[in-house]
């Protein structure tokens, strides 16, 4: 029974990272229809942003939850005007030019920062569940993914900007010829989705090493996440990551977390070819 | 007589919109027949439909009385059927005679090949312009490619959606001629607008309207029809 | 056609490959001849990207995944089998199987180009993974263990074939590693000029059309993309042998890149593009290697990012077009040369 309790805390807080990492991605995707090959470095970014941060003294809340999303959301600002704008409707082009941008910004912080593991201390403690011991940080991190979601969606649903994303991710040659600037709806949905890359960041600085070499581990878990959730953005994506989540962690507890992983990444590969619209192209078509 | 093509009750959804509505369609051998109906009548799509581009949500699709429902592209213009699409479909990169050359190859020794090629380049009037790349021709004479890519594929049903749009009135009276020559040997299906154009081919005409076949008659009785006068003028008045 | 011309270009190339075959050993010392025989090997896996991208349009985005493949097959059966003929052989008929089986799962599937990327990439991820995970006795393969993270050591060179006694020395390694390379350039180019090679471009150039000639697109894709991985499994296996060494760094993400910046930088539609492309590339990185100051990573993501935005059709095109330009016209075609498969790439890029 405690077993069984802890295996569902598990399958939670991996649902929880997987949402977190994908959702920077899911919206630059959903909305532009481009996949961004360095959203891994985005993350990067965010945890190096928290672990400077944290060593010069600012507290790990504000810079884990404010620094690292603002920071990245200004790179990504200045990426997608200095490198994404000239590349819209070129899909594998974009990804190429990412990816060019992904080895850039490894090789950046390495040069800056060294090509060591760094990182911060959880600044929670554990709780049991039965004779297991467990992190309260998972808990923070399953609270966080479902507020991320709730926000966004509120955003999504109420503000004005939300209401043009949504139409974009309708229809965009309609938006467009409705009148909406797709420039700067482009430029803020870059930088809304670098923000989130940044944030997923910050939330890993404590759990995870940080290093310029990091991003790698997150991006295609986080693509394949995206893709298989489809064309509605939260509900595609909080879906798949349940879906993908529940897998590798129950592949993870049968025999180690490198096959978690590898099973996560077959079970996407043969969703994609089973689903290529994703979840939310084949079900679920009007939500969000 | 078994007709050379035959679509059963042919109905194509997407989503909330049926496109193509239980649609009966006769093709004979050696026929030629004009599909003549408003935008978004469905023609492309029945079009799209008769060459597996589409798979029919439901009904059945005969060729020669072999049901070809579902089949593969590919496997469609194996057993003779070419088309021409509305929206060009050329190889850009390629030379005119490349993109001819391409269709005569398959299944066909290379002495055959080239000979049809050479054929081809000559009955299309393209000889001139054969070591041209089809991106760079004015594009009439990309609808001419085209064309000549699908007689080089020596198909027994030639499929033509709006073969002489964009085309400058002395082309338009080339194509009506190469359509009658073709139909010496092949039926045809031609989607066309240009009701002069149909004049100058048509002899049996299909109207699609809304998805449906509206009238199938005579060319004159056809576009003396009130209902398909309608039609077109509703068209022009929205 | 300028069948002629066609034939005088690959005859010159071939005239080429061969001397530097035979002409590389006495001008390098033993060392630069190391460094040469290890960017021909890279040359080889550009050539399998360069012919599945530039040719077949197929954006594979995980080459290094046969690149590897072929690498460890070879590594393991030579280390079991005295003789290493059959370990060439099974190094690139593995990776051929293994494309064939994923070619069979994204074509037949009619997965679209970008997610072809995705789901080439994610293979690669997931060999790289597997692969560094396979330290311990549990993953001994014969007298192979895999090692893990630290990959396989002391993997036995090439021998003549049925003479396990002799192993080649490194100036024979130069000889078979630019030997295959030659061969591989010249079996690309048959390929192009044949029936075969003439409607996989004509598939690059517009899939939906080769479908309504009755080309069966599928069938030719995965034939593309099989060969191209057999191709980098011969690449793969050539690189065990010049290290004698081999590591899941083969499957990484940094491999992957590079082998799309050779292709990218030296051209894409052409043969010798990728080639050159991988030798300046490899030299720049062995260059960088050798300082601290400028990480390679970087100065890698910036050729990209700058070529894909600046020059994306790559440096042999743009010098055969300035070259053209230069030449006075000597027959009446729009563009020169289009006659040859290689020409034709040059506008498309997918």
């Amino acid at each position: 029974m405690a077993l069984t309790g802890l295996l569902t805390f598990n399958i939670l807080n991996s649902i929880a990272l997987l949402v977190l990492l994908s959702l920077g991605l899911g919206v630059i995707y959903g909305m532009m229809k481009v996949i961004n090959l360095a959203h891994g470095e985005f993350v990067m970014l965010g945890a190096y942003a928290t672990v400077l941060c944290a060593d010069a003294g600012v507290n790990l809340w504000l810079a884990m939850l404010v620094v690292a999303p603002l920071f990245c959301g200004l790179v990504g600002l200045v990426v997608e005007r200095g490198l994404i704008r000239f590349l819209y409707g070129r899909m594998i082009d974009t990804m190429l030019a990412s990816w060019g941008l992904s080895l850039g910004l490894i090789g950046l912080v390495t040069t800056l920062f060294g090509n060591t593991v760094r990182g911060v201390s959880n600044p929670l403690g554990g709780f049991t569940i039965g004779p297991y011991q467990t992190s309260l940080y998972g808990v923070f991190v399953i609270l966080l993914a479902m507020a991320v979601c709730g926000l966004l969606w509120a955003g999504l649903r109420y503000l004005r900007f939300g209401l043009i994303l949504r139409a974009t991710m309708q229809n965009p040659d309609m938006a467009a010829a409705l009148g909406v600037a797709p420039p700067r709806i482009y430029m803020a949905t870059f930088a809304l989705g670098a923000a989130l890359a940044g944030l997923a960041g910050g939330v890993l600085a404590p759990v995870s090493g940080v290093s310029p070499g990091m991003g790698a581990a997150f991006i295609a878990k986080a693509f394949i996440t995206v893709l298989g959730g489809g064309p509605a953005i939260i509900t595609g994506t909080g879906l798949a990551s349940g879906l993908f989540g529940t897998i590798s962690e129950l592949a993870s507890f049968q025999t180690t977390p490198v096959f978690g992983q590898v099973a996560l990444l077959l079970a996407a590969i043969i969703m994609i070819r089973l689903l290529p619209q994703g979840i939310t192209g084949r079900f679920l078509r009007r939500s969000v | 007589m078994t007709p050379l093509i035959q679509a059963q009750a042919a109905t194509m959804r997407f989503g909330g919109v049926t496109a193509v509505n239980h649609v009966d369609f006769t093709l004979g051998e050696m026929e030629l027949r004009c599909l003549i109906g408003p935008n978004g009548a469905g023609k492309s799509t029945f079009f799209k439909m008769l060459t597996g581009q589409l798979v029919p949500s439901s009904g059945a699709v005969l060729f020669r009385g072999r049901d070809i429902t579902g089949a593969a592209p590919h496997e469609i213009a194996r057993l003779g059927i070419g088309i021409k699409t509305q929206v060009p479909n050329v190889f850009n990169g390629l030379t005119v005679r490349e993109n001819i050359a391409i269709a005569a190859a398959r299944g066909k020794s290379v002495q055959q090949a080239r000979r049809i090629t050479e054929e081809t380049l000559t009955r299309a009037r393209l000889t001139g312009i054969a070591q041209r790349v089809v991106g760079q021709l004015a594009h009439g004479q990309r609808q001419w490619v085209e064309i000549a890519t699908v007689l080089a594929q020596e198909p027994e049903l030639v499929l033509l959606d709006e073969p002489a749009a964009g085309m400058t009135h002395e082309e338009v009276l080339r194509t009506a001629e190469l359509i009658r020559e073709i139909n010496r040997s092949q039926a045809l299906i031609v989607v066309e607008h240009d009701m002069q154009f149909i004049r100058m081919i048509a002899r049996r005409v299909t109207v699609f309207n809304q998805g449906s076949i509206l009238v199938e008659d005579d060319v004159e009785a056809v576009l003396a029809n009130q209902a398909v006068r309608d039609v077109y003028l509703g068209k022009q008045a929205a | 056609m300028s069948l002629s011309s066609g034939t005088a270009s690959f005859l010159a190339m071939l005239a080429i490959g061969l001397a530097l075959l035979v002409g590389a050993p006495m001008v390098f010392d033993l060392f630069a001849l190391l460094q040469v025989t290890v960017f021909v090997a890279m040359a080889v896996l550009a050539l399998s990207q360069g012919f599945i991208w530039g040719y077949g349009g197929i954006m594979s985005f995980g080459q290094s995944a046969f690149f590897g493949l072929g690498g460890y097959t070879y590594a393991v059966v030579a280390m079991n089998a005295g003789d290493s003929t059959g370990a060439v052989l099974l190094a690139i008929l593995l990776p051929t199987l293994f494309a064939a089986l994923l070619g069979y799962f994204m074509f037949y599937g009619r997965i679209s180009d970008a997610y072809v990327g995705v789901i080439t990439l994610t293979v690669t991820i997931i060999l790289f993974s597997v692969f560094n995970s396979t330290a311990g006795d549990a993953y001994t393969i014969g007298n192979a263990p895999l090692g893990g993270f630290n990959g396989m050591p002391a993997v036995p060179p090439l021998n003549i074939p049925g003479r396990p006694d002799l192993p080649l020395e490194p100036e024979q390694l130069w000889y078979a590693s630019m030997g295959c390379l030659v061969l591989v350039y010249g079996l690309l180019r048959g390929i192009l000029a044949s029936r075969f090679g003439r409607v996989v471009v004509a598939i690059r150039e517009n899939e939906t059309r080769a479908q309504l000639l009755g080309y069966d697109t599928r069938l030719y894709k995965l034939l593309v993309f099989a060969i191209g991985g057999g191709i980098a499994g011969a690449a793969g296996c050539l690189f065990t042998n010049w290290g004698g060494f081999i590591s899941p760094t083969v499957f990484s993400l940094a491999t992957s890149a590079q082998v799309l910046i050779y292709v990218l930088v030296g051209g894409l539609g052409t043969l010798l593009g990728p080639i050159l492309g991988a030798i300046a590339i490899q030299y720049l990185i062995s260059l960088l290697g050798a300082q601290q100051v400028i990480n390679a990573n970087l100065v890698l993501g910036v050729i990209l990012a700058a070529f894909v935005l600046l020059v994306p059709q790559g440096v042999v095109p743009v010098l055969r077009d300035a070259l053209a330009r230069l030449r006075p016209p000597s027959h009446p075609r729009a563009k020169p040369g289009n006659g040859l498969p290689d020409a034709a790439g040059v506008e498309a890029k997918p």
